[in-house]
């Protein structure tokens, strides 16, 4: 089955209210002690004026959504290849995020068991004022069927 | 804590060891981050799918390095743009270490940026993923 189909493919927008006690288990879980996602006073005197997220909290987001988009894809032949994070600007607590997620481009490359097809999602994320904050890009192998075997 | 004007194209960064990955940990991620697929934390599932037991998200690994990151941009420096290729998997007790190299520094619409080139290795040669991170100064 070709996934090509699937370009311009979306979800539903949904809103996220990012909290302080968010951020911060998101930082313990991976064991980053940085002050700067716990300590407004410290965070204050950086030049992020305050506490901000750590670089991939926005993945935090991108599970928030109650419905997952049902692109009829199986979920054992999906593998998660690379992850980038294009930001404007850091996500903060407080912020009210709107969020959908975007199918933005599929291709082919040949691999060593036959073409490997790729999926590149993108959950574009934008604050109360409807300005751009960041877009987390996920890059998915979506391995064909004898590679399974 | 990274100094723009002593940077140089081709310069080693400071490398940084993590404590060992543990079981524990992963739960933790799991809940943190929302990903709740059992291969990071039910040891018969991972088993059931060929996996020696569970394995830790690529994103945790992912979080090293922007931990790294952060620790090297201090105070003085956003990061605007941050990503990772994946490559081997990682397993608890499994020691990652994050080096970066400085790719390159360049001045654009007044704003001065240096690009690092990082990996995430769990021992020498062993690389699990590589990524690069766009720091604003």
């Amino acid at each position: 089955m070709s996934v090509a189909h699937l370009i311009g493919k979306a979800g539903k927008p949904y809103t996220v209210e990012v909290e302080k006690c968010h951020i911060r288990q998101f930082a313990q879980a991976i064991g980053d002690t940085n002050p700067l996602y716990s300590d407004e006073e410290f965070a204050k005197k950086t030049v992020h004026g305050g506490i901000i997220a750590p670089p991939t909290f926005p993945i935090a987001m991108s599970e928030e959504s109650d419905e997952d988009l049902d692109l009829g894809l199986e979920y054992s032949r999906m593998l998660h290849g690379e992850q980038r994070f294009i930001y404007t600007r850091p996500i903060r607590p407080g912020d009210v995020l709107t969020c959908q997620l975007k199918v933005t481009d599929v291709y082919e490359r040949e691999g060593k068991n036959g073409t490997m097809e790729f999926i590149v999602m993108d959950t574009e994320m934008t604050d109360a004022a409807g300005a751009h904050v960041v877009t987390s890009r996920t890059n998915i192998i979506y391995r064909s069927v004898s590679a399974n075997a | 804590m990274l100094e723009l004007a002593q940077l140089t194209t081709g310069q080693e960064l400071p490398a940084y060891t993590k404590e060992p990955v543990t079981k524990v940990q992963l739960v933790k991620y799991a809940g943190a981050s929302g990903d709740f697929n059992p291969l990071h934390t039910d040891d018969a599932f991972a088993q059931k799918i060929g996996m020696p037991g569970v394995i830790a998200h690529g994103m945790l690994i992912m979080g090293f390095l922007g931990e790294y990151v952060n620790h090297l941009a201090g105070d003085l420096a956003i990061v605007k743009d941050f990503s990772m290729r994946f490559g081997a998997m990682t397993f608890p007790k499994d020691t990652i270490t994050c080096r970066g190299v400085i790719k390159e520094t360049y001045e654009q619409h007044g704003a001065r940026f240096a690009v690092l080139t990082l990996y995430a290795e769990k021992g020498p040669e062993k690389v699990v993923g590589s990524g690069e991170a766009t720091l604003q100064f």
